[in-house]
């Protein structure tokens, strides 16, 4: 079993509203006193093991980069995590019951705070696509848009917002995707990308896959290699690595 | 301000990002000439520029809050905290961001709108710049200012990329400067 551990912190000035889960999570530890942030894992799937004791001991954070030959998220142990991995996941800050009761939800906004783990998350992706022929990085709306646009200025790619429909201006070509009930869209402008060019796609998070699977689609349709999908949390559990098929993910953190 | 009236005049990287802009007739109604920068972001050099004149600018200011207006100051706003050693905080439409939030409301040529932002995010005395693609009427900054306000923080400025001419009188907002890199393009440069 993938270790994710839990870090609970009843401190949290930032939003009042996040109260203590009634549930045992596997893992769950309460932080030192002076760390303000929780990473909590969503609910998905409650595990039948108690924790006896809560002391401060802190398992390690998993890294979650995977392995590009085989698509499994490798299992870094604590001497192979990068050290700037536990402090970024610190900082994210879970948020119960949004938009809707039983989402556990990963804000980002917190990392954003924290001038030190937003450079370190930035640096991580730059470190690993630096020099490796990209020129596209596609983000998408809206937290896309935070993090792929420093990652393509600092290894001297264009950037590409994917959006809603309707706000892009100019001519676009679409794709469909589904949503838990119904579909939504998702556009790009014709002309932003050339056949052959290499890309990223940049999200904040992946859970079950299908807004990534409908930008691999954009852009392959116009003749573009996707390297490798890139985010700051996967939420283990929903079959999103499975869901990109042959395109490989890469994320930061992992949560269950 | 623009750039050009204020250190900047001749510098090539200003027309290099004017011509990086696309304009987009009659978008979103007809009459309404789009100022496009997406084509900017296509643009490696003009794209990097754009930030670095207002890195140039902001660096030595002691700000620490960079407050982006979603959706096209998402694109601007991060890396120009980044640089500067500053937070970003992302100003949103109602019911995106899931904390605990103050709202401001604004209004819309038809009707209004509302914009969102953490409580917590901004602590009082902090200094802050507000970044957003473009300004036209200033409605959408003026709510910014006022929930940065809200909070105690001190809005130094409001920057954007593009910036119409005839806000001059209007090129404060609420008492704010305003700095901005290039006028819109007029439709001849559409491409």
């Amino acid at each position: 079993m993938i270790q994710r551990p839990l870090i609970f912190s009843p401190l949290n000035p930032i939003s009042p509203q996040v109260s203590t889960p009634t549930t045992p999570l596997v893992n769950a530890v309460f932080p030192k006193p002076n760390r303000g942030w929780i990473a909590l894992s969503s609910s998905f799937q409650l595990p039948e093991l108690r924790l006896q004791n809560y002391q401060l001991t802190l398992p390690p954070l998993v890294c979650s980069a995977s392995d590009s030959v085989t698509n499994q998220p490798s299992m870094a142990s604590q001497d192979e995590q990068d050290p700037r991995i536990s402090k970024i996941s610190s900082v994210i800050r879970v948020i119960p019951d949004f938009p809707k009761p039983g989402i556990m939800f990963q804000d980002i906004t917190t990392l954003l705070l924290d001038t030190r783990a937003f450079r370190d998350t930035i640096d991580l992706f730059v470190e690993r696509y630096r020099g490796k022929n990209i020129s596209v990085v596609a983000g998408v709306e809206a937290r896309g848009f935070i993090f792929g646009p420093p990652i393509a200025l600092a290894i001297g790619a264009k950037f590409v917002p994917l959006r809603k429909p309707n706000k892009l201006p100019g001519e676009v070509i679409s794709e469909e995707y589904s949503l838990e009930y119904g579909t939504d869209i998702m556009e790009m402008h014709v002309g932003a990308v050339q056949a052959g060019e290499h890309a990223l796609i940049i999200d904040d998070l992946v859970a079950t896959g299908g807004t990534l699977c409908a930008a691999i689609r954009l852009l392959e349709r116009v003749g573009v290699h996707v390297v490798e999908c890139a985010c700051v949390i996967e939420l283990l559990g929903l079959m999103g690595r499975e869901r990109l098929g042959d395109t490989p993910l890469f994320v930061l953190v992992s949560s269950t | 301000m623009f750039a050009a009236e204020n250190g900047l005049k001749g510098d090539p990287r200003l027309q290099a990002i004017s011509d990086a802009i696309r304009v987009v007739p009659h978008f979103p109604k007809q009459g309404i000439m789009f100022q496009d920068i997406t084509t900017l972001l296509l643009d490696h050099k003009a794209f990097k520029d754009t930030v670095d004149i207002f890195v140039d600018r902001y660096r030595d200011m002691d700000i620490s809050v960079v407050a982006g207006v979603e959706a096209r100051g998402f694109m601007f706003g991060p890396s120009i905290a980044l640089a500067i050693g500053a937070k970003f905080v992302p100003l949103r439409k109602p019911k995106k961001l899931p904390g605990e939030v103050i709202a401001e409301a604004y209004e819309l040529e038809y009707g209004s709108d509302c914009l969102e932002m953490h409580v917590g995010a901004v602590k009082q005395g902090e200094r802050a710049i507000v970044i957003d693609d473009l300004v036209a009427t200033g409605g959408t900054l003026s709510a910014a200012i006022r929930l940065l306000e809200r909070v105690g923080a001190h809005v130094v400025e409001c920057a954007c990329v593009i910036g119409l001419r005839e806000a001059k009188g209007q090129c404060r907002l609420n008492g704010k400067p305003l700095y901005i890199l290039v006028e819109p393009r007029e439709v001849d440069g559409c491409y």
